[in-house]
Order: C-alpha cells, then sequence, then structure tokens
C-alpha cells in the first residue's frame, strides 16, 4: 500500500511538475540553510572533551568586590594568593593552575635561529586531566612541580622543527636563555575550543593551542609574565605595580585553576571548601564582603564565556527563521496541491477509501515530496559547506567537516517539516465530501 | 480612471478573500515573517559595512608594519639606542619612505593597545574619555600620511622612552580632532593641559583623524593620542613604515634584510609578524564581513521564497476562478479589469502582511538588541523601505499568474465540463 501511494504521489507529481519543483526547491534550500548554519554551531560548540567534560571544574573566588565586578560575577581567573592556597589545600585528587606565555626558543647547539613561541606554565596533574595525548615521554611529576624544576614538554610541531620527529626526551631546550630538559613531546594535539586557559587568555577559543609547557612554579620563580590581559580591581583595570613580589601579592587575577571531581558529593565538598575560603579571608579581613564563589564545569564554563561566536549563533537563528518561512509557503502550495485533487480524493472516497486512507496517501505524498527535496537539501548543504571558507573566519571554516550523520539530519529534517507542513492541508483534504465532486455540474 | 476602477472592486476582492481565508493568511504571515526577518538582517549588513568601510586615517595603501622582538636580557636603554639605529638603517631602505616605532598599529586588534583616560583637573573624580595610545615621534606623522590641523610636530630632540611598566609622563602630546572635541567640546583643546596618571602634559597638536588599534568599539576606536617616545617593552615593538609605490614585496623584503643584517638583537618572524594594512583590515573586520555576506546571501533566498510562494499560489486561484473570470469576461469586463484585479488583490494580501510585519521586524529588533549588543535601534524607515520592497515583489510576482488570468477567454463560461 505505501509503494502504492509513493507511485500516486510522483504521478500527481508529474501533472503539476511546476508546483511540485517550486516546493522541492523551496524546502531544499531552507533545509540546506540550516543545516550549514548548524554545521558551524557544531563545530564552534562541540565538546573538546566529552568522556571527562562534567568532571572538570572551574573554580572562582570573587576578590574583586561588587564596585570592580560586573552583575556580581567574580572574575573568571584567580589571584596569585588564591590560585596557591587553593592548590596548596589540595581538596581534590587532580588539580591544575595555569597561565599563559610567549618564550624566546633557541635549540641548545645554536643551530635554528631563535624563535618566539606560545604555551603555557601548568603543573603536573595538567597532561592528565585533560587527557593529553604523549608521543614520547610523559609529563612531569609532582615532585618537580614543589623542585621548580626545569622540565618543559614540548609539542610535536616543535619537535619535528627542532628534532626532525625524532625522540627527543631527555635533550636540552633553552627557553629565555634557560636550559630545560624535554620530559615529554606531546602527539598532536589541539583542543577546539582552546577550552584550559580561556579564563585568561585573549584567545577566543579558536587558536591553536601552544608549543611550550613548562612547570607553573618554574614560570613563577622565573618572574615569567602572562600573555594576556590581567584584570586588576583598580580603578585603570591595569597593574598598580612593576615589581614582581608586588603583583604576586596583589589581587590583580590572571591565573587559570582546574579541578576534577568525579562525583556529585566530590562537587558539593569542593563548593563548600571555596565557601569557606572566602569566608576565612572575609574574617582576616582581606574580603570585605560575603563570600562570592563559582564553581562551573567544563560546559558550563564555555556557554558562561560564550564561547560560541556571534556570528554561529546569529546565523543559527537566521537560518531556522529561514525555514520557518519556507515552511508556511510549504503549507499554503500544499494546500493548493491537495485541493485541486478534490474530484480524485471524492472518487476515493465513493469506491470505499477510508478518511485514515486519504490520510496515508497525502502524508506519503508529503514525506515523497520531503525526501527528494532532502536529497536536493544535501547537494546545497555540501555546496554551501564548500563556500563556508569564504563566509566564516578561516580559524572557524576550518573545523566545519561533513560526515553521515550531517546527511542523515538534512534529510530527516527534510521529511520531517514537509510532513508537518502537509498535517494542514491533508486535513482539508480529507474533510472532502465524496457527493460534492462526483455530482454531474 | 483605472483607479476609480480598481478601488470600486476592493469589495468584491475582500469578499473573496473572505473564502480563502486560510490561504490568505498563509500569504499574509509569509510576508509578515520576511519583512521582519530581511529588514533586521539588511540593517544589520548596513551597520557592519558602515562599521567595516571606516577609513583608519591612514595611507593604508602603502603602510606595513614588522613585529620586532628582542633577545632576552637587554634593557631600557639597549633597547631604545636598538629602536634609534633600526629606524636610521629602516629610513635609508630604497623604496622606504618614511618609518617610526610604536606599540601596536591601526586596526591591530584586542590585545595590542595602551589606553588612558586623560583628565582635565588633577583631583577630578569622574573617568576622563577612553583613548588609545600610540608611542610616536617626529616621524610618526610623515609614515601614516596623516595631516596635523592645528598646533606642531614634535622635535627630535622631544622624543623620550617609556616601558610597558611606566606611568607615561610626556612633555606633550598630539591627539585626534575627536578626542580633542571630547575633552574641549569649545574647541579649546590646543595649547591646553590634560592629567594623565604621570602627570600634567599639553596638548601640542591636532591631527585631523587617527583610529586606534581596537575596531570594535562605536565611538571610540578615532579617539588616539600621539605621545612622543619610543616604546622599550623588552618584548619587542612594532615598526610602521611607508612605502613610496604601492608594490610592497619588495620592500618588505629589503627592510627585513636590513634589520636582519644585526640579528642577534632581534627575533624576526617573516611569515606571521609582517603585516601589511590591507591584511590587518581584512583580518580586523573578518566577522562583520562574514555577518553581513550571510544576512545578504538568506535575505536574498528569502525574498525569491516569497515571490516563488506568491506566484505558486496565485496561479492556484487563477486556476480555481477559470469559470468566474469567464463569466465577468463574457459580461463586459476588460482584460485590463482582470489584471487590475489581481494586482490589488496582491496588494492588499501583502498590504495585510505588512502591518503585522513592521510590527514584528520592530519587535525582532529589540530583541536582538538584547542579545547582540552593538546592535543600535533599527529607525522605522528600513522596515517601511522593506515593505515598498516587498510590495513590488508582490506586484512581480503576481504579473506571470494576473496575465495568464486576463487571457481566459468568455467563452469558458458558457461551457459545462
Amino acid at each position: 500500500m505505501w509503494g502504492y501511494y509513493v507511485a500516486l504521489a510522483l504521478r500527481s507529481s508529474a501533472r503539476s511538475k511546476a508546483l511540485t519543483a517550486l516546493v522541492i526547491v523551496l524546502l531544499a534550500f531552507g533545509v540546506s540553510a540550516c543545516m550549514v548554519s548548524y554545521a558551524v554551531f557544531r563545530a564552534t560548540t562541540s565538546d573538546p572533551l566529552p568522556a571527562k567534560s562534567s568532571r572538570l571544574y572551574v573554580p572562582q573566588v570573587d576578590n574583586f568586590g561588587p564596585s570592580h565586578i560586573w552583575q556580581n560575577e567574580p572574575p573568571p581567573t584567580l589571584s596569585y594568593t588564591d590560585a596557591m592556597a587553593l592548590w596548596k589545600a589540595h581538596k581534590t585528587s587532580r588539580q591544575t593552575v595555569l597561565y599563559p606565555a610567549a618564550w624566546q626558543v633557541d635549540s641548545d647547539d645554536g643551530l635554528t635561529p631563535a624563535m618566539s613561541m606560545n604555551g603555557d606554565a601548568v603543573t603536573a596533574d595538567f597532561f592528565a586531566m585533560f587527557d593529553v595525548p604523549f608521543r614520547f615521554g610523559s609529563g612531569w611529576t609532582a615532585n618537580d612541580d614543589v623542585q621548580h624544576a626545569t622540565v618543559v614538554v614540548i609539542s610535536r610541531r616543535l619537535n619535528d622543527k627542532l628534532f626532525g620527529g625524532q625522540n627527543s626526551v631527555g635533550q636540552a631546550i633553552r627557553l629565555d636563555g634557560h636550559i630545560f630538559r624535554i620530559a615529554g613531546v606531546l602527539e598532536d594535539w589541539n583542543p577546539k575550543p582552546r577550552f584550559f586557559d580561556l579564563g585568561t587568555s585573549d584567545n577566543t577559543g579558536f587558536d591553536d593551542a601552544g608549543d611550550i609547557y613548562i612547570p607553573f612554579t618554574r614560570g613563577i620563580a622565573m618572574q615569567k609574565d602572562s600573555t594576556t590581559y590581567n584584570g586588576c580591581p583598580t580603578e585603570s583595570g591595569v597593574y598598580d605595580t612593576s615589581r614582581w613580589d608586588a603583583r604576586l601579592t596583589s589581587e590583580c587575577a590572571w591565573i587559570d585553576a582546574w579541578v576534577e571531581l568525579a562525583t556529585p558529593a566530590d562537587v558539593d565538598r569542593y563548593r563548600e571548601y571555596l565557601r569557606n575560603y572566602a569566608g576565612q579571608q572575609q574574617r582576616l579581613g582581606r574580603f570585605s564582603w560575603a563570600p562570592n564563589i563559582r564553581l562551573r564545569n567544563l560546559t558550563d564554563w564555555m556557554a558562561y564565556l560564550e564561547v560560541t561566536p556571534r556570528t554561529t549563533s546569529l546565523s543559527m537563528l537566521l537560518s531556522a527563521s529561514f525555514l520557518l518561512i519556507v515552511l508556511v509557503n510549504v503549507i499554503g502550495l500544499m494546500l493548493a496541491r491537495f485541493m485541486r485533487r478534490a474530484p480524485e480524493i471524492g472518487i476515493r472516497r465513493a469506491l470505499g477509501a477510508s478518511r485514515a486512507a486519504i490520510y496515508r496517501q497525502f502524508l506519503i505524498e508529503g514525506a515523497t515530496m520531503g525526501f527528494v527535496g532532502g536529497l536536493v537539501g544535501v547537494a546545497l548543504t555540501l555546496l554551501g559547506l564548500w563556500g563556508a571558507g569564504e563566509l566564516f573566519e578561516p580559524k572557524i571554516a576550518r573545523l566545519v567537516h561533513v560526515d553521515a550523520s550531517l546527511i542523515a539530519l538534512t534529510v530527516l529534517l527534510a521529511v520531517a517539516a514537509t510532513v508537518v507542513s502537509a498535517l494542514y492541508p491533508t486535513w482539508r483534504a480529507a474533510q472532502t465530501q465524496p457527493a460534492w465532486q462526483i455530482k454531474v455540474n | 480612471m483605472a483607479f476609480t476602477r480598481t478601488f470600486k472592486q476592493l469589495r468584491p476582492i475582500v469578499a473573496a478573500l473572505g473564502r480563502h481565508k486560510v490561504a490568505t493568511a498563509l500569504i499574509v504571515l509569509q510576508v509578515a515573517l520576511t519583512l521582519a526577518v530581511t529588514s533586521n538582517a539588511l540593517f544589520i549588513v548596513a551597520t557592519r559595512i558602515v562599521h567595516l568601510s571606516r577609513p583608519t586615517g591612514t595611507d593604508e595603501a602603502h603602510i606595513f608594519v614588522i613585529r620586532n622582538g628582542w633577545t632576552i636580557g637587554q634593557n631600557a636603554t639597549q633597547i631604545d639606542a636598538n629602536i634609534r639605529t633600526d629606524l636610521d638603517t629602516l629610513r635609508r631602505v630604497p623604496g622606504v619612505g618614511d618609518a617610526f616605532s610604536s606599540y601596536g598599529y591601526p586596526l591591530a586588534g584586542d590585545g595590542s593597545y595602551i589606553s588612558v583616560r586623560p583628565k582635565l583637573k588633577p583631583d577630578q573624580k569622574a573617568r576622563g574619555p577612553f583613548a588609545m595610545i600610540y608611542a610616536a615621534d617626529e616621524h610618526t606623522i610623515n609614515t601614516l600620511g596623516i595631516s596635523l590641523v592645528a598646533g606642531r610636530n614634535f622635535r627630535p630632540d622631544e622624543i623620550t622612552t617609556f616601558g610597558p611598566n611606566d606611568k607615561i609622563s610626556p612633555p606633550g602630546i598630539i591627539i585626534t580632532r575627536s578626542l580633542a572635541d571630547k575633552l574641549f567640546p569649545d574647541g579649546s583643546a590646543l595649547g591646553m593641559t590634560v592629567y594623565f596618571p604621570g602627570g600634567p602634559t599639553r596638548i601640542m597638536g591636532i591631527i585631523a583623524s587617527l583610529q586606534g588599534p581596537i575596531s570594535m568599539t562605536r565611538s571610540s576606536d578615532g579617539d588616539s593620542v600621539l605621545v612622543p617616545a619610543h616604546y622599550v617593552d623588552p618584548d619587542g615593538v612594532w615598526y610602521l613604515l611607508r612605502t613610496d609605490a604601492s608594490d610592497m614585496k619588495p620592500v618588505i623584503a629589503a627592510a627585513l634584510k636590513a634589520l636582519q643584517a644585526r640579528g642577534g638583537v632581534r627575533v624576526l618572524d617573516p611569515k606571521n609578524g609582517v603585516i601589511t594594512m590591507a591584511q590587518a583590515r581584512e583580518r580586523a573586520y573578518a566577522t562583520d564581513h562574514s555577518l553581513a555576506m550571510l544576512m545578504s546571501i538568506v535575505s536574498g533566498l528569502l525574498l525569491l521564497a516569497t515571490a516563488g510562494g506568491i506566484v505558486g499560489l496565485s496561479s492556484f486561484w487563477v486556476s480555481q476562478r477559470r469559470k468566474q473570470i469567464g463569466i465577468r469576461r463574457s459580461l463586459g469586463a476588460t482584460t485590463g479589469d482582470i489584471l487590475r484585479y489581481f494586482h490589488a488583490e496582491n496588494f492588499l494580501i501583502v498590504g495585510g502582511g505588512i502591518v503585522l510585519g513592521v510590527l514584528l521586524a520592530v519587535l525582532a529588533n529589540l530583541g536582538l538588541m538584547k542579545i547582540f549588543y552593538p546592535l543600535p535601534h533599527m529607525p522605522l524607515y528600513v522596515p517601511l523601505l522593506g515593505a515598498l520592497l516587498l510590495w513590488l515583489l508582490g506586484q512581480l510576482a503576481v504579473w506571470g499568474p494576473a496575465r495568464s488570468a486576463a487571457k481566459v477567454s468568455p467563452v469558458v463560461a458558457i461551457r459545462t465540463e
């Protein structure tokens, strides 16, 4: 029976070619506009660590006070004082504090000219917490953190450049003139968004990961400055001092912190700890305001920082309204198409077809058109994504990819949308009075 | 004449539409939504295009920038000496018109600017207007190709130094016209004293315009301050160069080569560390550009879809009403009457959609202003222009079906099917 209805649908389409073509083209454009936007949206909102994102949390402590923060939200980063207090309290199995830094890199043999490269100063747990893959060697130990060890983990890219891709563990490189021993070489690792230093970094989340990771404590000992903007609770919003030890004791916030919390009970316990810590600072007279803390997991953190570019959300909104308008359009055209066939419906009803059969016939007709529209839509989507490089910023466009689920979703959306818009026209068709249609005028 | 005849038809048209309530409502809804979406989208396009086509005030076609990092361990005195030597070298490179060193450059983007809020009195509590600082010297005005409209340029002996942690206190500054007007609305800025965090300074010159390193604010991008100093940041400095001819490639290569002659003191990145103003402009406005393109394309498709829908439904109505048209024709209606009937009907339906659509457009604008911050109020003439466009589009779309209706022969009336 279903096959028969599909055949009927094709035959009736052949009779009104222009109207059918119009519906299919409209659907294809509406659906593909949505899918192109969705593909970009999906790429920019994707979870960089799906297996762990619900266990990674960012602690925030308000050390600025109500007059220097906006909408009562604590600063996104911690001051050195708070970062060290949280880190030393060690209230969870894994935690890291970090900040981005840029380095002048020389190879120890002096053969490669000096280069300026980016990276982060992190603690030992960083690599395990964020599932960072190693090609050679490994990260450093907690003891290295305590010892301010001069060890470094470098990217595969830097290893290729300096050591021709050979295992360089144990070799030395110079960072800002100081010799560091290579503890590990990473595999290609470029999480998108680059979530781990979103709080400090003025990277929008879509810049590439750096090439150099050194112990946080070593960075501090070397008085290595962070590469990006640091917020301070002063009138100008910048450092009021140039002395390093004064910076460390200042209330300027410039350090990203992460904790791994496995169970909801752990999360509650850590939140309680944060609140107590802020309360203690209040009692000590450092904060003159009630504890204002946050503990967000990775997903909420990305949403809070609005990592998804506005262009992406706006294009999603725009293409959704486009599809909506197309659907209103398609309802009208379907109505015309079905009403034109009132005599045919009358005869089928008179010959014994039930209303349900009419419903089936016309909904299947709608689905068939939706399917064809979906196939054309897939072609248009591919075309649109091919052109996405022109439309979206290069660093976002390169993340967009096509896969089977996107194609399946395109066809599914087209069929579902057409069936929904065929509902009312079908209901009208099923109301046709057989007697009126078959009587001779 | 034609107008009054059309006008007399309005009552039967409205009566006929009453018999197709749903189909009419669908077109009205579609026109309304199309108007709401396209007027907002095209308004955003217009704001973005206005935003991204603002001039920086400089001779952009002939300017490029070199990021020059310093090798570690050099102090402020050494860096200042390096900058002086480098500038001497660069100004002598064939093809280079002039050069100076600074922190940041026009359209550099977020994160590479120094800001200041100059005050009128040393004890002023209120914040001064936000302005961006360029380190400059006596060659800056010539290098950027900007024009001094009042006062005088810096003299070589006035050029000092400042580093990332210094409170800036220059003896004199040159500011842009727009900043001068914000500080002294009565136009008396020249020669006046303003207060920086480091102390008082005198406005010794005013330039017509110069955009700061950031390019996303609506009101402060043109408020720049030239400070007579070399920026002695141990990280590095930017060299801004102006070429004589528009072919920059050989000049860039020659300038890099000249700098590399003293390569031990610096870190250059020939691939990412050299930026022409054209590239800077493209990068700074990439988002605006992509937004404008996207919105235009979807708006175009949307208008086409709506036109297609009108054509489709009108054709259907014409085919449904062949008999009535035949009767009217045989009772004396001219082809012109029939044509006018369908045009008037379309005008009415689209008109209904427009009333609803203008309302929706204004609401959508208010909603968008909440979500996408730097978006101004949409002036009412934007949806009204959109309304005009849709009326025209409707009339064009109905033209084909109306013509085929007018061709219906009167004999149809007496034929039985």
